[in-house]
């Protein structure tokens, strides 16, 4: 007997128990919908943490001012200038594991254009700076580098403060002032969106180090060359704990630090806090991924219950099957194709069910969903391997009854 | 003598029942030829069942041998033997065993889809048979659709679709008043003048009588082996 004819016999007899066969199927359609929809769930958390640390810029290691301890009272970070631009400029030197490493100086004032203004941040910067948070420019261009030495009256923009000063109008070529410093927009930054602390990262504006620290920020930083923060990237596949302690071990020579003696200055490896959520989402994706599959096993469990009752409820029916000439094997693969077919079809069912419902998620919760072919696939076939697992206890129990036995069974 | 259809020599079926060796049948020895019409009598114990299980290859003997149509079938393997019902052998059962929900066609058909027919001669066989029961306006008809001996008809159209050599009846007309028994030995007698050999198992005297040949057991033993001047059937139904 071949398969087609198997396949045909197991078909008929599914038809002809419809309503068994459906509920048998919903166990199978609900496991495969929730493993799918809960994969997509985790999977769309888990994209949303890595667009955070790709936004942040991957691989980051931030350096920040000392604090000062003035009278008993204990200052915070950067209340005492102790990194400088020539540190940052040796770290990029002198270290092999960073790609970059930006100074910046950092400060807070009104931008105003004509009649109107906004308040916002300002970066004094290297044109490292773009490379390590690797942010582009949209329109315009970046500094040259003759305004970078010359001090140049120019400024890049930040989304944000775009749309609140120039509305939809172009800002390129516009002047706008900073502390009364008029400076020419010549550049218009990508936007970048919500930090992970909910900042808004286009709510700023960018101008050269030398311009902040000559023009805007006044005499008491022009005469040093301290800076607020250095913003170092690491080198793709260096790896970071390296870099840190390297980093660390060349500004405490350039800061003349005598062993014993504290550290001057803080690091702050931001991508760890992420990689940690990271990690923490992928388990989470598992979680949810384990949950579900649990449903499935639970929906194939049902499978072998409904084969096993109906090998019973059609012991005479196999009986009859095998006088009139069924072999075991052919009772074995009727019933383990009405096992697979049943699991199959459910599975299919349930990834309609689950698509539809991440996307539905999707829509209706606003949270992001992640729907994965390889998921898909999974399910499908965890859905055809449950079937086969639970139906084949079943399918031998009926090929091993005795055909004069099954055809007297009342 | 002509080769037999059913040649048994010594034939014995042993149950155990716990620690007890209970003998259902102990050596039957006799020859069927191709053509007759037997008829199995005795009362419940007395073997028949046995009887019929092992000429049906349902079961295997626990002594003797069995020849049918000249192939020793006492030492076959399950699936051979499932091969053996499958191409020689029909079976009617008391309660009909009909697949319920399932057309009197698709019914008829089931003993084809287990051999290596394609699924347009499948159908036409079984729609042949069908019309040779008188059943060709009721093809589409599910069982419970259909009166017992209408299913009973389906039954024996089932059993012959295959065409085999020999149509084993176990209390075919059992569940069935005697009217309508009548007509079913009626049908039986026809087929059985049509040439197939037919063996049938009954506890009525009245439906023995429809037969050519008349078996007897008791306590595994045949007690009885005589022929028989045959009923009409199909006269009685005038």
């Amino acid at each position: 007997m071949n398969f087609t004819a198997t396949l045909h016999i197991a078909l008929l007899a599914l038809r002809v128990n419809k309503m068994r066969s459906a509920l048998t199927m919903l166990g199978i359609i609900i496991g495969v919908a929730a493993v799918i929809i809960m994969i997509a769930v985790g999977g769309g958390a888990q994209a949303r943490v890595e667009d955070q640390i790709r936004s942040l810029g991957s691989n980051i290691i931030m350096v920040l001012s000392g604090s000062m301890t003035s009278g008993g009272a204990r200052g915070g970070i950067g209340s005492q200038p102790t990194i400088f631009e020539d540190d940052a400029y040796a770290m990029g030197r002198e270290i092999e594991e960073i790609q970059a490493a930006a100074p910046t100086l950092r400060g807070n004032g009104q931008v105003v254009s004509g009649n109107t203004n906004w308040s916002t941040i300002f970066y004094g910067i290297t044109p490292d700076y773009l490379e390590v948070r690797e942010w582009a420019i949209v329109e315009g261009r970046g500094f040259e580098p003759a305004e970078m030495s010359g001090a140049g009256k120019v400024v890049l923009i930040g989304q944000t403060v775009a749309k609140n000063i120039f509305g939809d109008a172009s800002p390129l070529d516009q002047v706008v002032r900073v502390r009364k410093v008029p400076l020419t927009v010549i550049g218009v930054l990508d936007r970048k969106g919500q930090s992970m602390t909910g900042q808004d990262q286009d709510d700023l504006i960018l101008i050269p180090i030398s311009t902040a620290r000559k023009r805007i920020l006044g005499a008491a930083q022009a005469k040093s060359r301290s800076v607020s923060s250095i913003m170092v990237k690491v080198r793709q596949g260096a790896d970071m704990n390296d870099a840190d302690q390297r980093m660390r071990e060349l500004l405490r020579q350039r800061h003349r630090l005598q062993q014993g003696q504290d550290d001057d200055f803080f690091v702050r490896n931001l991508s760890e806090i992420l990689q940690a959520q990271e990690a923490s989402s992928k388990v989470m994706t598992l979680l949810l991924a384990a949950v579900a599959s649990v449903s499935l096993l639970v929906g194939g469990i049902g499978i072998m219950n409904i084969m096993l009752v109906s090998v019973t409820e059609r012991t005479r029916e196999i009986g009859l099957r095998m006088a009139v000439g069924a072999r075991a094997r052919d009772i074995l693969t009727q019933f383990l194709v009405e096992a697979v077919t049943l699991s199959l079809i459910g599975g299919a069912i349930g990834i309609l069910l689950g698509i539809s419902g991440a996307t539905a998620i999707a829509e209706l919760a606003g949270w992001r969903t992640e729907l994965s072919g390889s998921s898909i696939v999974l399910a499908a076939g965890f859905a055809g391997a449950v079937g086969i697992f639970f139906g084949y206890y079943p399918a031998k129990k009926a090929s091993r009854l005795l055909p004069i036995e099954a055809l007297r069974y009342e | 003598m002509a080769e037999a259809l059913i040649r048994v020599e010594e034939l014995a079926k042993e149950y155990r029942m716990g620690s007890n060796v209970v003998p259902a049948l102990c050596g039957v020895s006799l020859d069927i030829a191709a053509g007759e019409f037997v008829a199995v009598m005795g009362p419940s114990g007395s073997g028949k069942s046995t009887f019929m299980n092992l000429l049906g290859c349902l079961d295997h003997p626990s002594g003797g041998r069995y020849w049918l149509d000249g192939q020793e079938v006492s030492q076959l393997s399950g699936d051979e033997l499932a091969r053996v019902r499958n191409r020689k052998l029909g079976f009617v059962f008391q309660h009909f065993n009909l697949l319920a929900r399932t057309s009197a066609l698709d019914n008829v058909s089931l003993p084809l889809l287990y051999s290596e027919m394609p699924p347009t001669e499948r159908k036409r066989h079984a729609e042949q048979r069908l019309a040779q029961v008188g059943l060709a306006q009721r093809m589409d008809h599910h069982p419970a659709q259909l009166s017992g001996g209408q299913q009973q008809r389906v039954a024996i159209a089932r059993a012959l679709v295959n065409d085999p050599q020999l149509v084993l009846a176990d209390e075919p007309t059992g569940a069935l008043d005697s009217h309508t028994s009548v007509e079913i030995m009626a049908l039986l007698q026809q087929l059985n003048r049509e040439g197939i050999t037919i063996v049938l198992v009954t506890h009525e005297h009245d439906v023995a009588h429809f037969a050519g040949r008349i078996i007897t057991f008791r306590d595994g033993k045949i007690i009885e082996d005589k022929t028989n001047v045959a009923n009409d059937a199909a006269a009685q139904l005038q």
